[in-house]
């Protein structure tokens, strides 16, 4: 069988496959931006009562992996009373862990920020969650951009973990397709060349054109 | 906690311990595969032969941005393919080592980069072989730069092991498998292996974070 022939059998798959992969790239994404924010504002928190739960979060999620991570709140959460389809256990699981390294790059984008900046928005008596928003926040992204860029192609990766709790993603797909037609070079080599398209020629180009516009909204270029 | 049983956790303890022996085997033996293969992927890419660094570098995009997990079934499944049977431990060092090489490749090639183009100059004002350019004058300063980020990736190797248990090397997740669906309770494995990933990998974080300093003292850079 050729290639091609293989593709006109198995590609509506493959199709099916990427998109449960991009809804879980999406739902993760949005999830690590969210938990980066907090748990990276909290970090930097003079408060220790706001700044522990930050710190025990991010080593936690940083220290283990991701698939234990899932495993765990797949198959050991319900234990306790909450039970996550899993779906949604899949991107839970992705965003939760990916978010804690997203939030070292919050607190490094903010620790970044002159502190001529900080100084500026107090002598202009700002408040200071208007100082955060404002001023401090917008210049914390435009340095903070770069990094996220990689940290995305990570989340990408990682979401082909949550094949292992069987969310039909392409993944699970490729795994499928090998299994029934033992074809592994075709079925696992597509499968690859899907993921690299998504990372090369869409999530990295997005991010630079991010970076520039961003740069630009600031002045900066 | 809830529904937590000390005496099965204690039972399966010393599984997991051995098995944690094999989790290190497995980080080590992909770590050594890394560290040399990624020397080699970051010197091909400074070749003057153009086509070599095209091909390397595309090589090293394709490996950082799809998924360890995908490549290690890739190499499981594909070799037999054409006729190569490899064990689940050679096809999993196979992968993992790759995956990591191609990251320790850009460590390089940025502590590389980092000497200054004097260096460069200054060694073949001496006429020094290429050879001796890079052993005794252009590593020495690339590797102090570079240690950060090859102690982040021996921890991150240690912590992609676990996606070896898909092809049923016996690591720590896989016995953790192992035993769940022997006994029916997944509670204590899993929160037993995520309790030692993070006994290891803290203080090992800690550990390289330590010897980095030395290293920069030993040389005499700050």
């Amino acid at each position: 069988m050729s290639y091609w022939e293989f593709l006109a059998e198995h590609g509506g798959r493959f199709l099916d496959g990427t998109l449960i992969t991009a809804g879980q790239f999406f739902l993760s994404a949005a999830l690590a931006i969210a938990i980066a924010l907090v748990a990276g504002l909290m970090k930097l928190s003079d408060n220790a009562l706001i700044r522990t739960p930050a710190v025990v979060y991010i080593e936690i999620f940083r220290g283990t992996s991701l698939l234990v991570q899932l495993y765990w709140i797949f198959f050991v959460l319900p234990l306790f009373g909450i039970t996550l389809e899993k779906f949604t256990a899949g991107f839970v699981a992705v965003g939760m862990n990916l978010g804690a390294y997203g939030a070292e790059l919050v607190r490094g984008g903010i620790q970044s920020v002159p502190k001529g900046q900080w100084e500026a928005a107090y002598a202009l008596s700002m408040s200071p969650a208007r100082r955060m928003w404002r001023i401090i926040l917008p210049q914390a992204l435009v340095n903070m951009l770069p990094p996220w860029g990689n940290l995305l192609i990570e989340l990408l990766k990682g979401t082909a973990l949550v094949s292992l709790i069987s969310v039909a993603d392409l993944m699970f797909e490729a795994k499928q397709i090998n299994g029934s037609t033992f074809l592994s070079a075709q079925a696992f080599g597509t499968a690859l060349i899907i993921y690299y398209i998504f990372a090369r020629l869409i999530v990295t180009p997005f991010m630079r054109w991010l970076e520039t516009v961003m740069a630009r909204k600031i002045g900066k270029a | 906690m809830f529904d937590w049983k000390w005496d099965f956790a204690f039972e399966i303890l010393p599984r997991l311990g051995w098995a944690t022996l094999n989790t290190l085997m497995a980080a080590g033996g992909g770590y050594a595969i890394a560290i040399v293969l990624g020397l080699v992927l970051a010197l091909a890419q400074r070749t003057p032969l153009r086509l070599l660094t095209f091909v390397v570098r595309e090589f090293v995009e394709f490996i950082r941005s799809t998924p360890l997990v995908l490549q290690i079934f890739f190499v499981f499944y594909v070799a037999p393919q054409f006729g190569i049977r490899l064990s689940p431990w050679t096809s999993g060092m196979i992968a993992i080592g790759l995956h990591y090489a191609a990251y320790l490749s850009e460590v390089y090639r940025g502590g590389i980069e980092s000497v200054p183009k004097g260096q460069w100059e200054a060694c073949r004002s001496l006429s020094m072989s290429t050879r001796d350019t890079y052993v005794r004058v252009i590593i020495p300063q690339a590797l102090p730069p570079a240690l950060a980020g090859m102690g982040n990736y021996l921890v991150g190797i240690f912590k992609d092991t676990p996606m070896l248990s898909v092809i049923g090397v016996a690591e720590l997740m896989h016995a953790a498998n192992a035993i769940g669906s022997e006994h029916y309770r997944f509670l204590e494995p899993y929160t037993l292996v995520g309790l030692i990933f993070l006994a290891i990998s803290l203080p090992s974080a800690a550990l390289i974070r330590v010897f980095e300093t030395w290293v920069r003292k030993k040389l005499g850079l700050s």
